[in-house]
């Protein structure tokens, strides 16, 4: 492990690609590590792209704009009423579109926190589920009959032990598959962050994890959060590797990604992945992040969005134009659409619910209490 | 039958089902090698291998955060706590992630975990080792709470936690580890879940307690005998569900109520008994329901713990006081 960790430090080249120029590989140093990067801000290479398809590529982009747009639909539907509290991802489509890519959707598990839709989509949650969910209805809990999908974490970090746990359990049982699991910054300082990695670590457990830097914990700033330079260094101190990529380049992500799923399939253990990015909204429809933001903050992360500088890259691969944009916009309507269609559809909840589904056989007081419910339920009709 | 003091109960049941089902994996801190501080994983690992018996970091929420990956895996984890006081260090981890997984998924996931944890004072521990928390845990929808008072049933009740689909709390008398001992049934032997013991039948008061305090409680009401009072003694032996039946039935009888809990008398898991009796019975009910309990402070320094567990004499004084009234 420490070999591994020593391999990160910065060649006297690596340092030079630290003042700017080209990061071709990880490039770290006691106390700062440098973000890998692949695309720049204009989309050109700067670094060894990964092999992925052609249309995988356009997949990747359509998934991020879906998510761009997703925003927007849902910030207005929670400005009418129609759904709950709705935690915006602008700015972070690379970060998620990039680790979904990089994993087998197929065969791995996906363990997330709350901000995580498009990877959430990406293991075949229907976008109206999500949407019952953020409306409160009860069919929002429904998980896709795969298996490989866990419900969605609100309380920071607490996913982490569970997500060490299915990857350690799946390889004492030589189950296919690795795990992954996403969180942000904020919940990287949570004890769960801890107690799981340290697990993880001795268990040498199959596992991808991958912290959404976005710089912002509701409205502390990652300075105030922790006095370390990097979320990722810490991974020194669980004997294992831990990596910075531009959170705002899909490639990077995809790429630190594959390699981590690569160790964690080959029963090298975990890897930390710190994709810094950032949040371009709220932190949720509840807040107000002009209270606490500077503000120039939207036109300094206006210049590093991570969708302008992919699609510029598949531009310049011939992979993508103006027609594309427009046709994107109107799948992504297409899939909102669709999706508040079922939604809106969808019956409300019968109040019986409320008492399933907590043991596979009710008790006595629970059985008085749906008997309770309903009576009471009747009166009132 | 065997006769055994609670704590070969416990390792013989673990055992027992580890043979049963290769899907039962046990973990927590100094389980392996050591063989538990109270020695109840004594000899499992080399017995089952290192692949179903776990040694874990010092990580309460990580510990019971893994389990609840475990059990995602398709395990069946069985959990020690060392000490209950040291089990909040991993609390969030239980009601609010481990206990409530099968709801908030309308049943996709599901956790067959058991936790276990010794509780109560009574050997001079160090601070924090000796605690009786239980009402913190009773608290947890989605996590069913036991607490047996004799070898047998903690063998029936930890194999019944083992086997359920949901998650169990089992609180272990620290005091009976060694103390208590009686015959436990040879092969399967399942308690089910919410159904109390009658102890001793009676018909002048209904004392009801559970783990530790029931043996407290049998002193009591063999000392009433001798004051030609008859006292009917009840072992709950599952906190959460609570047998609401044998409660109406048993202070129908006796018209008289007196709960016994050796944790703080505010908030304790004797109010809800309490509230339950004024609910199920209250016509029956010939004096006040009342509590004896601990006092309302931490566990107190060793030297001084015999004046804070309740002990037969105020058990007794309660008795009379129930009788007079």
């Amino acid at each position: 492990m420490l070999t591994a960790i020593a391999d990160t430090l910065p060649s006297t080249a690596e340092k030079d690609v630290m003042n700017g120029t080209i990061t071709p590989n990880a490039s770290a140093s006691a106390d700062k590590l440098t973000p890998v990067r692949i695309l720049d801000e204009n989309g050109m290479l700067v670094g060894e792209p990964p092999q992925i398809e052609p249309e995988r590529l356009r997949a990747m982009l359509r998934l991020m704009m879906l998510g761009r747009r997703l925003d927007q639909k849902a910030i207005s539907l929670q400005r009418r009423g129609k759904l709950g509290t709705y935690p915006p991802l602008s700015g972070q489509e690379a970060a998620s579109v990039g680790t979904a890519y990089a994993m087998d959707a197929e065969v791995d598990h996906f363990v997330p926190q709350y901000r995580e839709q498009l990877t959430m989509l990406h293991w075949g949650l229907p976008l109206s589920t999500y949407l019952l969910q953020r409306m409160g209805h009860p069919a929002g809990s429904a998980l896709p009959s795969h298996g490989r999908l866990w419900p969605q974490q609100v309380a920071l970090g607490a996913h982490l032990p569970h997500a060490v746990g299915l990857a350690w359990g799946m390889r004492l049982q030589g189950k296919p598959g690795v795990v992954l699991t996403q969180f942000g910054d904020g919940a990287s300082n949570e004890g769960d962050f801890h107690e799981a990695c340290n697990i993880a670590g001795v268990k040498r457990a199959p596992l991808v994890m991958v912290c959404q830097n976005n710089g912002w914990a509701i409205s502390i700033p990652w300075h105030e959060q922790s006095a370390a330079e990097s979320v990722a260094l810490r991974a020194a101190g669980y004997g294992f590797p831990g990596i910075a990529v531009d959170g705002n380049d899909v490639l990077a992500v995809y790429s630190a990604v594959a390699d981590a799923r690569t160790r964690a399939e080959a029963g090298d253990g975990p890897t930390l992945i710190e994709a810094r990015c950032h949040r371009l909204g709220a932190h949720s429809t509840a807040d107000d992040p002009k209270r606490y933001r500077p503000a120039d903050f939207d036109d300094q992360a206006a210049k590093v969005d991570p969708i302008h500088r992919f699609r510029a890259y598949l531009v310049g691969l011939g992979q993508w134009d103006d027609t594309a944009d427009t046709d994107t916009i109107a799948w992504c309507d297409d899939q909102i659409v669709t999706a508040v269609a079922e939604f809106d559809a969808t019956p409300t909840p019968d109040p019986g619910q409320m008492l399933q589904h907590l043991y596979a056989e009710p008790d006595m007081r629970l059985r008085r209490q749906q008997e309770e419910l309903r009576s009471s339920i009747e009166e009132n009709r | 039958m065997t006769g055994m003091n609670m704590v070969e109960a416990v390792r013989s049941t673990l055992e027992a089902e580890m043979r049963r089902d290769e899907r039962v994996v046990l973990l927590g801190e100094d389980v392996g090698k050591s063989g538990g501080v109270f020695r109840a994983t004594d000899r499992l690992q080399t017995e089952f291998g290192t692949d179903r018996v776990f040694d874990m970091p010092t990580s309460e929420a990580g510990i019971i955060g893994a389990a609840v990956g475990l059990a995602g895996a398709g395990l069946v984890p069985v959990v020690e706590m060392q000490f209950l006081g040291f089990t909040q260090q991993g609390f969030h981890q239980l009601g609010n992630q481990l206990a409530r997984m099968r709801y908030r998924t309308n049943g996709a996931l599901t956790m067959p975990v058991t936790i276990r944890a010794p509780f109560g004072g009574g050997v001079r521990t160090p601070e924090l080792h000796s605690d009786a928390f239980e009402a913190l845990f009773a608290h947890n929808p989605g996590m069913r709470l036991v607490a047996p008072a004799t070898a047998a049933d903690m063998k029936g009740l930890l194999a019944t936690a083992i086997r359920d689909p949901d998650p169990i709390f089992v609180l272990e008398p620290l005091r009976g580890y060694r103390l208590v001992r009686d015959d436990v049934p040879d092969g399967d032997h399942l308690v089910p879940f919410g159904k109390a013991r009658i102890a001793r039948e009676g018909t002048d008061v209904t004392i009801i307690a559970w783990s530790a305090m029931v043996q407290v409680a049998m002193e009591a009401a063999a000392a009433a005998a001798e004051q030609g009072i008859d006292v009917q003694v009840i072992d709950l032996r599952s906190l959460v569900p609570l047998d609401c039946d044998t409660l109406r039935e048993a202070v129908a009888r006796t018209g008289r109520a007196i709960v016994v809990q050796e944790a703080p008398y505010t908030g304790g898991f004797a109010g809800e008994v309490a509230a339950t009796v004024a609910e199920e019975a209250f016509l029956h009910l010939e004096a006040p329901v009342t509590r004896v309990g601990g006092y309302d402070i931490p566990f107190p320094m060793p030297q001084l713990e015999d004046h804070y567990i309740p002990d037969a004499r105020r058990i007794l004084r309660a008795i009379r006081a129930a009788v007079d009234f």
